[in-house]
């Protein structure tokens, strides 16, 4: 706890030279079908009155980077400017025969794979840029993954501030787990949400403004 | 009499020494080397975070990268045996300056082939490598 009021401190110091400036990127990072994009499009239809991109079950929907120039938040008063860049999923393997079990002929899965290898890569390419970075992680799943600790571990090394969000709260395999990925990575806030139902979205919007005020 | 063919799984070990002076991009390129030759690597020490990320990076360019290649990516874990934990304060310090000093060899590093390596479990004591049939 202390060790969090000391950080938020030095953040709301940090982040003050972000302030001065008419906007700062925020990315969206995780490893794939972990709602980054669901999110994404949740924050824009909220302010912007569109979405963002295309979500789907099949994993790698999202294959290119995503940016949204302006995204103005007014929450409780308050006002936030930033650019949003949604970003394809982060893993370390992609094997096209998982897609056909999704109905994918052979050769839209080839594509498919061919395409999110390169949309790793430019995941990862874009880490520099960031100013804060949005962590999506599935609730439902286990966070003791070797991505999610790659990722986690390379915005430390970065210096970037860091929300971990545990989304996906609406489904069933969510109960209990949100404690485990505070358990994983007990430094960091984590906000529970469900991007797709819009459940504890003000919570998220709240700690959004902690992180980068 | 017909013979039965018989697959092996190749691990091969990777002491520290080996890779510890070696440049990050040499580091990661021989990683990636190994990894495309169906190895499975146990590498005493950690990478730092920027080579695990140059690591994915670099092994997502080889996947389908020549038709006959079945190379698929890389399973990818650490393990750290938590057996120092309570240790006396002046061994835990030597432990540490000696880390310092000549890097962290007490954490095993475990890459494996995506086409050979379904998955890697790990706990705190064990580490179970699931193989694909």
């Amino acid at each position: 706890m202390v060790i969090k009021i000391i950080r938020n401190f030095f953040r709301r110091i940090f982040f003050g030279i972000f302030a001065t400036r008419k906007h700062f990127k925020l990315g969206f990072y995780g490893p794939t079908n972990s709602g980054k994009t669901t999110l994404a499009n949740r924050i824009c239809k909220d302010w912007l009155g569109e979405e963002m991109g295309k979500t789907s079950r099949i994993p790698h929907e999202t294959r290119e980077i995503h940016v949204k120039e302006k995204v103005e938040i007014d929450f409780n008063s308050r006002k936030l400017t930033f650019k949003l860049v949604d970003t394809p999923g982060i893993a370390t393997k992609i094997d096209y025969e998982d897609f056909l079990h999704y109905g994918l002929k052979v050769r839209e899965a080839k594509k498919r794979a061919k395409e999110a290898t390169k949309g790793v890569i430019e995941s990862i390419k874009w880490l520099d840029d960031m100013d804060a970075v949005i962590v999506v992680l599935d609730a439902t799943k286990n966070p003791y993954t070797q991505v999610n600790i790659t990722i986690i571990g390379n915005l430390i090394a970065r210096k970037i501030p860091v929300l971990i969000i545990a989304n996906k709260i609406d489904l069933r395999g969510a109960r209990g787990k949100v404690k485990k990925i505070e358990a994983a990575f007990p430094e960091y806030d984590v906000v529970p949400v469900s991007a797709k139902k819009g459940k504890n979205i003000e919570e998220f919007y709240e700690s959004l403004f902690n992180l980068v005020r | 009499m017909v013979k039965k063919r018989t697959k092996g799984v190749t691990i091969q070990f990777i002491p520290y020494a080996e890779i510890a002076y070696l440049t990050s991009y040499k580091r990661v390129k021989k990683l990636v080397d190994l990894s495309i030759e169906n190895r499975i690597l146990l590498i005493q020490g950690k990478l730092a975070p920027g080579e695990e990320v140059d690591l994915i990076e670099e092994t997502m360019k080889y996947i389908g990268k020549s038709k006959s290649s079945k190379f698929r990516g890389i399973e990818l874990t650490t393990f750290s045996p938590k057996t120092k934990q309570n240790l006396p304060f002046f061994t835990a310090f030597r432990e540490k300056v000696a880390s310092a000093m000549l890097g962290n060899r007490d954490v095993i590093t475990v890459i494996g082939p995506a086409t050979i390596v379904r998955e890697i479990k790990k706990d705190p004591t064990k580490i179970q490598l699931l193989l694909r049939k």
